[in-house]
């Protein structure tokens, strides 16, 4: 059997294509196959997938809907729709911009959404302090999930202390 | 050093060294790290391309830890020169291939790689031979501790580093370990290993990285999470399942030595055969068959054949070595005859 494609060599891959519940077999040469498959893996890259995944976040509302659409980052100009077509963000600020869209979708990449892991030596106080209040919140809430409230209440008299006008969790 | 140089130098990572070295070939860790306040490199001007190379060449050639590093600037390069850094494992594909403002610095042993506008302002690597992956982290930690002293990164308390693409957030780390597998591929007992890996959150890639099939039954296997756990515990977890690879390899090797001695044996041997008398050999074969004569140097069939030298043939009858070695552009064709004869030369005159 010659290859469906080239028409030229013998067909050594056989695939079987549905497109629109429509069933359709191919044979190829091994050139063939190997162009078919870069196009597929072009038309589906990791991209696509997160792209894929940020669907998942689709707002509910019209409103919503808009509001999510229009959102830019006032750093770098990158718009949310952009993101959620090429699967990159623009600089760091998008993060900041597109915060309360990439904490789900974060959290169903990595399973969790808080970093425990090294941070840059040049921390600011003013970090270090936001760094800390973040970790007793984290505490506070498992206290509070776990009903060990003597624990929690000393958790909380400790965030009172660092950032008085924050201490609700 | 020059990329001449490198021609006839051997990476450290493939030195055959190390813990494990009879399964494991190498352990990297990589970094992803960018600048505050700047496009990354997918959304930057050509100035802030440009900007951002200088920037952490400077810094880079300012330290004194750092400045023996040598650096090189994409576009001074060829692209047999670019595919020859991507064959020894310095740079990503992507990276040779994209254009830009972008560079990569390599020191003399090969062990330190950092790409300048990759998917990321910074994306270092450190690669050691054998299973160890936490003394490539003592290292890459240093020379990020030397970066952040002078660079500022985007960074935020929650969510660690930021990078580009959110999967690489967090540590902004992936640790991989290079995994020589025949007898788990030939008692196929690989594909229930790799759907255990897949499971786990860990993937597997081939030979030469990111999107690359599995050869000569070679496979890189790393973490998928980077935010949430710290570096050393993700580097626990990836060691934690290597380890049991490796248990599951060397049974599968004991297997087949208990049941299949002199079929085994034959079978290296053939390709060993092959490799030292063929005129005429393309890449593919040439992995498949160095992969059985490896096989052959971890189970002490051969006595007499270095599998440092195994190692290095690997790398060396790639496509753009062998045009560095020759100093032209040789053809498909002519490279495989070129390749038939560097591997006869190797493998005879021991």
């Amino acid at each position: 059997m010659l290859c469906n494609l080239c028409n030229k060599n013998p067909a050594t891959v056989h695939l079987t294509e549905i497109i629109d519940d429509q069933m359709n077999e191919l044979h190829l040469c091994e050139e063939c196959a190997r162009q078919k498959s870069a196009a597929m893996e072009q038309q589906f890259g990791l991209s696509d997938l997160l792209a894929g995944m940020v669907e998942f976040d689709k707002p509910v509302t019209a409103k919503e809907k808009e509001v999510s659409a229009n959102l830019k980052c006032p750093h770098c100009g990158l718009t949310y729709a952009d993101f959620k077509k090429i699967g990159r963000l623009g600089c760091g600020e998008c993060y900041n911009a597109f915060r309360r869209y990439l904490g789900p979708l974060l959290k169903r990449i990595h399973g969790s959404i808080q970093h425990t892991g090294k941070s840059p030596l040049k921390v600011t106080k003013v970090l270090k302090k936001k760094i800390d209040l973040q970790e007793l919140r984290n505490r506070l809430q498992k206290a509070i999930l776990d009903e060990a409230f003597e624990e929690a209440a000393k958790l909380r008299d400790q965030i009172k202390k660092i950032s008085p006008e924050q201490s609700s969790p | 050093m020059q990329l001449n140089d490198m021609v006839n130098h051997t990476s450290e990572w493939l030195k055959g060294s190390g813990p494990n070295s009879d399964i494991v070939i190498s352990s990297r860790i990589r970094l992803a790290r960018n600048l505050d306040k700047l496009s990354f490199p997918h959304w930057q001007s050509k100035e802030q391309g440009e900007l951002v190379l200088n920037t952490i060449k400077d810094c880079l050639q300012n330290n004194d830890d750092l400045k023996r590093l040598t650096f090189f600037n994409l576009d001074d390069l060829d692209s047999v020169e670019k595919q020859f850094l991507v064959e020894r494992h310095l740079m990503s594909l992507e990276h040779a291939q994209k254009k830009g403002s972008k560079a990569v610095a390599v020191d003399n042993e090969e062990v330190i790689s950092i790409m300048i506008n990759e998917e990321d302002h910074i994306r270092m690597q450190v690669m050691q031979s054998g299973f160890n992956l936490f003394e490539a982290w003592n290292i890459i930690n240093k020379i990020d501790d030397i970066l952040a002293k002078e660079l500022n990164f985007a960074y935020s308390p929650d969510w660690g580093y930021l990078t580009a693409c959110p999967t690489n957030a967090g540590t902004g780390m992936r640790g991989s370990v290079m995994l020589h597998l025949p007898a788990l591929v030939m008692s196929r007992a690989i594909d229930r290993v790799l759907a255990a890996i897949a499971k786990l959150s860990f993937t597997t890639r081939g030979l030469y990285g990111e999107g690359t099939q599995a050869t000569g039954n070679f496979f890189q296997i790393s973490n998928q999470i980077s935010l949430g756990p710290t570096e050393q515990e993700i580097i626990e977890s990836i060691n934690g399942l290597i380890r049991q690879i490796i248990e599951q390899e060397n049974q599968a090797r004991e297997a087949l030595l208990s049941k299949n001695r002199p079929l085994l044996e034959d079978r290296i041997n053939r390709s060993l055969g092959i490799l030292k008398s063929a005129r005429i050999i393309s890449s593919q074969e040439t992995v498949e068959l160095l992969s059985m004569v490896r096989l052959g140097c971890d189970l002490n069939i051969f006595n007499d054949i270095d599998r440092r030298r195994v190692n290095e043939l690997f790398i060396i009858t790639l496509p753009a070595h062998l045009q560095k070695r020759e100093n032209r552009n040789i053809s498909s064709d002519e490279r495989d005859l070129k390749r038939a004869e560097l591997i006869r030369d190797k493998l005879n005159n021991n």
